[in-house]
């Protein structure tokens, strides 16, 4: 420890120097420190407005484009596993393929939970919630697949018409450029699997309705093929078109058998 | 603004570094939760279905 003689000669050689950098002068009104001019305070109050603004901004992209797909992949998965927990059980065996008749549907009320669709196109792991309807708040949002109202059920002869976005919320169709023709769009519902096949793609504007129609192209005609038509946003990033994939029921499978050797086989991979 | 946010908070600057970036967590996950999904809809690149229904 220091003597007393050593602190106070410390002391004085500081108020000393601090002394010395004290200006004698009266203080220009420059450098740090100062008192700023009302006008100054006004400018840098406007600068940390529009600052504030771009950091708002560029934080809705960040939820806009990523969080939304994480709570949306989150939703879809926990309504998933609770919409399976309420089917009848289905043994994880390869069934026959059934062609008769498919057993009937109801159709259900407007976001209702029906069914879940399966692309082995997009990974095993790729399942989704079918809700009735296509609003964004009610289904699409949350949903994350919604389902044309008053167009066939799964499995129906007609078009079973499915809405989904490409990106966002989710993103149930993001891949959708990937299928070709032959590839399988898998519907579960309570009553049976359903094994479409992709026959073909387009990209429309988003006011041709007609491709939702009971035969796609041809709203007039009558219906005699079991279809499926997803649709969603095209290009990436835009909504200024939709692009387009139909499918023809190939065979479905009574849910008491098993399940179609598609999932199987994805499964024991 | 900031500088008047940073001067009402207690304590030595490295706690209100620490209080600085609690608030920063608080305000985006109120914006997150509850400002970005109720103005989303009102977007013009999020008017993506036709008017059918």
């Amino acid at each position: 420890m220091a003597p007393p003689e050593a602190v106070a000669v410390t002391e004085q050689a500081q108020r000393g120097s601090a002394r010395g950098r004290t200006p004698t002068t009266r203080r220009r009104n420059t450098g740090p420190g100062r008192p700023a001019s009302p006008a100054a305070r006004m400018v840098g109050g406007l600068g940390e407005l529009f600052i504030t603004l771009g950091v708002l901004l560029g934080l809705f992209v960040v939820w806009q484009l990523w969080w939304t797909d994480v709570e949306g992949t989150r939703a879809a998965a926990s309504i998933v596993s609770q919409f399976e927990e309420s089917l009848p059980d289905s043994p994880e065996v390869a069934a026959t393929p059934q062609q008769g008749d498919p057993p009937a549907e109801v159709a259900v009320g407007n976001a209702q939970r029906f069914g879940t669709l399966l692309v082995p196109d997009w990974g095993p792991g790729y399942k989704v919630p079918i809700a009735e309807g296509v609003g964004r708040s009610d289904v699409l949002d949350v949903g994350p697949v919604g389902h044309y109202p008053s167009t066939a059920m799964p499995g129906q002869v007609g078009n079973f018409a499915l809405a989904g976005h490409r990106q966002t919320y989710g993103k149930p169709f993001f891949a959708i450029d990937t299928l070709s023709p032959g590839e399988a769009l898998i519907v579960q519902t309570a009553a049976a699997w359903y094994v479409y096949r992709v026959t073909g793609t387009e990209i429309v504007s988003p006011d041709d309705v007609g491709v939702v129609a009971a035969v796609p192209g041809d709203p007039a005609a009558s219906p005699t093929e079991r279809m499926i038509t997803l649709t969603t946003c095209h290009p990436l990033w835009s909504t200024a078109e939709r692009y387009v994939v139909h499918g023809v029921l190939d065979y479905w499978v009574d849910r008491a058998d098993g399940r179609p050797a598609e999932l199987v086989d994805a499964g024991e991979a | 603004m900031y500088g008047w946010i940073w001067r009402q908070m207690p304590g030595p600057a490295w706690l209100r570094a620490v209080e600085s970036a609690a608030l920063v967590l608080v305000v985006v996950a109120v914006l997150f939760t509850w400002v970005f999904p109720a103005i989303a809809p009102y977007l013009p690149f999020n008017d993506q279905t036709v008017g059918e229904n």
